[in-house]
């Protein structure tokens, strides 16, 4: 009774018509990593073609490296550095962080916006990795994050910086960057997958952003900052991240701090990623 | 892991695992019971239509069963396996269609299948190949390549149902497949059901409408309040209800009351319907019911403007189990008054 259809490469399917247990004993449990790696894929391509589709979607990451280097750069050099070249080095790390930041936070957003749409629930009755649609769209958004990060180099170049990392340092800073905006994207897509509306999720992605962000080292020298305000900014993973970028940029140095940061990515990855993927399960 | 095997009754010239079994089917939200204790057995290459009207919990049925909702007590199998035990085999089994289970709204109608088919494991060449194939046999080539917001409703519903048939799955899902559209779309909609089914592939088919489930289903189950309260095929269901009914209506409304009393006395009370406009419904056993009724009314001077000879309808069934109007739709009221 076993009429195994000739239909396409896979052997997940079988007759039409009359199944036994011996058909549905030849199915998978669950897919292997080869296949989760390929669907992820998938949507990845998905979250391009979209992209491409709705160029607007770029506005955050090609608008804001640009337009916050030039701000901060010229309101606060003189004021902190004595000129906006001295600045220039300990800032654009800073603004770098934050773009990754932000892009990251639309990560969410977009995600929530997506769900929201009937197409995620086929996804979910397809034979599909659970964590795929997820890490789909994330891996497209690497591009975002790129762009991001390089922008704010060009900026920073254009005003005067010359980073004395050289091309290698600025490469490693950028990739250090696009690093931390994927694992953050994770936290974001949590948030995405736990609230309500794709508002929502700007609205809480927003009160975890903007401490993290000022509440660093990004932008002033931690010395200046009160006492009980240093502790709080020293243990922040973003002054890693910016004081890992500054290092490898400004020095070329592959330091501790890059260490620091590389390690508090794989934490965020390592508890947001399981609590993402389960989040998105339940949600409906 | 292999224990599939379910004893199944042996009326059937072959033995076959159910497409669908479940005992017990519960799902609760909050203090609300969406479904209240369901047992299905749908057997291989049938349609079987769950009936019921908006809110019955049919959705949330469906939802369960296609592993988007967790089952919160009995249990469902789909082909012999546990489908909350085995959430990934199962979806290698099904396809749905619903309103909830659509198509990405940003990307061309090619595009849709042949995502869906390359995240199913099937190669660039492959996906290319069955999504043509697809939009061909649903019609849809020539608004293949165009965006979705230029479909109408009924290209729509061929997209999403040619999206859960990339696998040739063996069990398919159809959520209220024809809900919202036109007399004329349903009907072409129906057609491409019928088509499925030769192929062998076995369907659960919910809808608010007594006709579609007339017209499409082998077995229909009817579904109130998260239970199910009738079961049967369309025959079945309508045999359960008597024969046929006499509709009456008097030359004079005021009558009503008078020759409801009348009937009675043949009939009982309970076989008897009015409508309050001089209109009686009186359910009958046999033909010759018809005469009594009528030579009754007679005898006690109650004139008659016009009779009708009616066969029961599953509108009727709905109404008689359910004691609510079904779904008023202007398909479903047309063809069941012969």
């Amino acid at each position: 009774m076993t009429t195994t259809q000739d239909f396409p490469d896979t052997s997940k399917t079988i007759a039409r018509s009359s199944i036994d247990s011996a058909d549905t004993s030849k199915l998978q449990a669950r897919p292997n990593v080869a296949e989760a790696w390929h669907q992820t894929m998938g949507f990845a391509s998905r979250a391009l073609k979209k992209m491409r589709r709705q160029p607007e979607q770029f506005a955050d990451v090609a608008i804001q490296p640009i337009l916050f280097t030039m701000m901060f750069g010229y309101i606060f050099g003189g004021a902190i550095s004595g000129d906006v070249a001295d600045y220039l080095p300990i800032m654009v790390p800073g603004i770098l962080a934050m773009t990754c930041l932000t892009a990251s936070m639309a990560t969410g957003v977009q995600l929530r916006e997506d769900m929201d749409t009937g197409v995620f629930d086929r996804f979910k009755t397809l034979p599909v990795a659970r964590i795929a649609p997820l890490a789909g769209p994330m891996i497209a958004d690497l591009l975002r994050y790129g762009i991001a990060a390089i922008l704010t180099f060009v900026s920073g170049l254009v005003m005067g910086y010359r980073p004395e990392g050289g091309a290698g340092g600025v490469m490693a800073a950028v990739l250090l960057v696009v690093i931390t905006g994927w694992s953050l994207s994770w936290a974001f897509a949590y948030v995405g997958t736990v609230a309500r509306s794709a508002q929502g999720v700007q609205g809480i992605s927003m009160m975890v952003l903007f401490p993290l962000t000022f509440l660093s080292n990004a932008f002033v020298p931690v010395e200046t900052l009160p006492n009980w305000l240093q502790w709080f900014v020293n243990i922040n993973p973003i002054s890693h991240v910016v004081s890992g970028v500054r290092d490898l940029a400004n020095a070329g140095t592959f330091s501790g701090e890059v260490g620091w940061a590389l390690l508090g990515c794989a934490v965020v990855i390592g508890i947001f990623a399981p609590l993402t993927v389960k989040s998105y399960q339940r949600s409906q | 892991m292999g224990d599939t095997g379910i004893m199944i009754e042996t009326q059937s010239k072959v033995h076959r695992i159910p497409a669908v079994r479940t005992r017990g089917l519960v799902k609760t939200f909050g203090n609300y019971t969406a479904v209240d204790g369901i047992d299905l057995e749908i057997q291989q290459g049938q349609i079987f239509g769950v009936l019921g009207p908006n809110g019955a919990g049919k959705t949330t049925m469906i939802k369960m069963l296609a592993t988007l909702l967790k089952i919160d007590a009995g249990h469902a199998q789909i082909f012999g396996l546990d489908v909350d035990a085995e959430p990934h085999k199962i979806r290698q089994l099904i396809g749905v269609t619903g309103q909830y289970a659509s198509v990405d709204e940003q990307l061309t109608g090619r595009e849709n299948l042949r995502l869906i088919a390359r995240l199913q494991g099937l190669g660039r060449r492959k996906s290319k190949a069955i999504a043509a194939e697809l939009l061909k046999e649903f019609g849809l080539l020539q608004a293949a390549d165009k965006p979705l917001s230029t479909f109408s409703g009924g290209m729509r519903r061929r997209l999403d149902l040619a999206a859960s048939l990339i696998t040739r799955p063996p069990l398919i899902f159809l959520d209220e497949p024809t809900t919202g559209l036109d007399p004329r779309t349903r009907n072409q909609m129906w057609d491409t059901i019928r088509n499925l089914v030769a192929s062998g592939v076995t369907v659960l088919l919910t809808t608010q409408y007594l006709e579609e489930a007339d017209q499409l289903a082998d077995r229909i189950a009817v579904i109130d309040r998260g239970r199910i309260v009738a079961q049967g095929t369309p025959t079945e269901l309508k045999d359960s209800i008597g024969g046929s009914s006499l509709q009456v209506t008097l030359a004079d409304q005021t009558a009503e009351g008078a020759a409801r009393q009348i009937i009675s006395h043949n009939f009982g009370p309970e076989a008897i319907h009015t409508s309050g406009q001089g209109q009686l419904t009186v359910a009958m056993q046999q033909a010759n019911d018809a005469a009594t009724v009528l030579l009754a009314l007679r005898d006690d001077n109650v004139d008659v403007a016009s009779i009708k000879v009616q066969e029961p309808s599953l509108d009727d069934v709905f109404l008689a189990i359910t004691g609510k109007a079904p779904a008023v739709d202007s398909a479903t009221t047309k063809e069941v008054s012969a």
